[in-house]
């Protein structure tokens, strides 16, 4: 991406597939070993439906939707959401999270793009208020 | 029990220093499903002006949480941890993080407020380099949910 994006501008989305071994490697690669997230009796012993995918994973797997249109992660400078509903990854068939996102803002003086991102499951969106402020190069 | 209030303000030691490493940027990329090479080539970082490999995004959330924990723990603030919901997170990278930095992470509770039987507790991390330099600001809204409601 070498040109000033446009206001509105659809990035490429993404649909990312996460399972329990999703979940287990992203326990170990943050250190948040959560029992919520990889055993099933204990999340279901405090009200959840299923092992919910960390909140973290979410976000982080989300902003690649942006990084891959950027070409350079360093030059995501900013990055927000809220966490809107749990993702439930049954054993079996896991869960396939959508991420789009689009261009909402560009200021060409400070070489900044803001980029809303939207993150759903079965349509519900699990994450949101999701913003990336990128460097343009 | 709600969140006591006047821990607002209140800013704890700093973490022991943590040296991001090119095996753990290379982990954590592989299990958010990163594709960047400038993860895991340390040539291509370098084409693009960086010291080292490049830490994703979210990396600096462990960083973050060891820090958190200080503030999560303090009995002064009476924070029931089983009945916490992270509920929003950002991250201001004044420059992304490149292996080989040493860093120390620091907690300030910038918030509390009670809403709606619930208590929300903000928590601002500053994570700086043992040199001095400040390279990431971590926020966290922490969800404190209230008795009634299991």
């Amino acid at each position: 991406m070498s040109t000033v994006p446009q206001v509105g501008e659809q990035l490429p989305g993404r649909t990312i597939h996460v399972d329990r071994a999703t979940l287990v490697r992203y326990a170990g690669a943050s250190g948040d070993f959560n029992q919520i997230h990889w055993d099933e009796a204990t999340a279901t012993a405090v009200g959840l439906p299923n092992v919910i995918a960390h909140g973290m994973w979410t976000m982080g797997a989300s902003v690649q939707v942006v990084v891959d249109w950027l070409g350079d992660a360093g030059r995501v400078s900013d990055y927000s959401v809220r966490f809107s509903a749990p993702v439930p990854v049954p054993h079996d068939a896991g869960a396939d999270v959508r991420v789009e996102a689009s261009v909402k803002s560009v200021d060409e003086q400070a070489g900044t793009a803001t980029i809303a991102l939207t993150a759903t499951v079965d349509g519900t969106a699990v994450l949101s208020r999701a913003v990336a402020t990128v460097t343009l190069a | 029990m709600a969140v006591n209030p006047q821990v607002e303000g209140r800013t704890y030691p700093p973490t022991d220093p943590y040296v991001v490493s090119r095996a753990k940027i290379a982990e954590f990329a592989a299990a958010v499903g990163a594709r960047d090479t400038a993860h895991t080539d340390v040539a291509e970082a370098g084409r693009r002006g960086y010291a080292d490999v490049v830490a994703p995004p979210t990396y600096a959330i462990g960083i973050s949480q060891s820090a958190e924990a200080a503030a999560i723990l303090d009995p002064d603030a009476d924070i029931d941890y089983s009945r916490v919901v992270h509920g929003e997170q950002k991250f201001i990278h004044h420059r992304p993080l490149v292996a080989g930095d040493e860093v120390v992470a620091q907690t300030t509770i910038a918030r509390v407020r009670a809403a709606g039987g619930h208590s929300m507790v903000t928590l601002e991390t500053q994570i700086t380099t043992t040199g001095g330099d400040l390279t990431t600001t971590a926020t966290s809204l922490l969800v404190i949910r209230g008795e009634g409601d299991a």
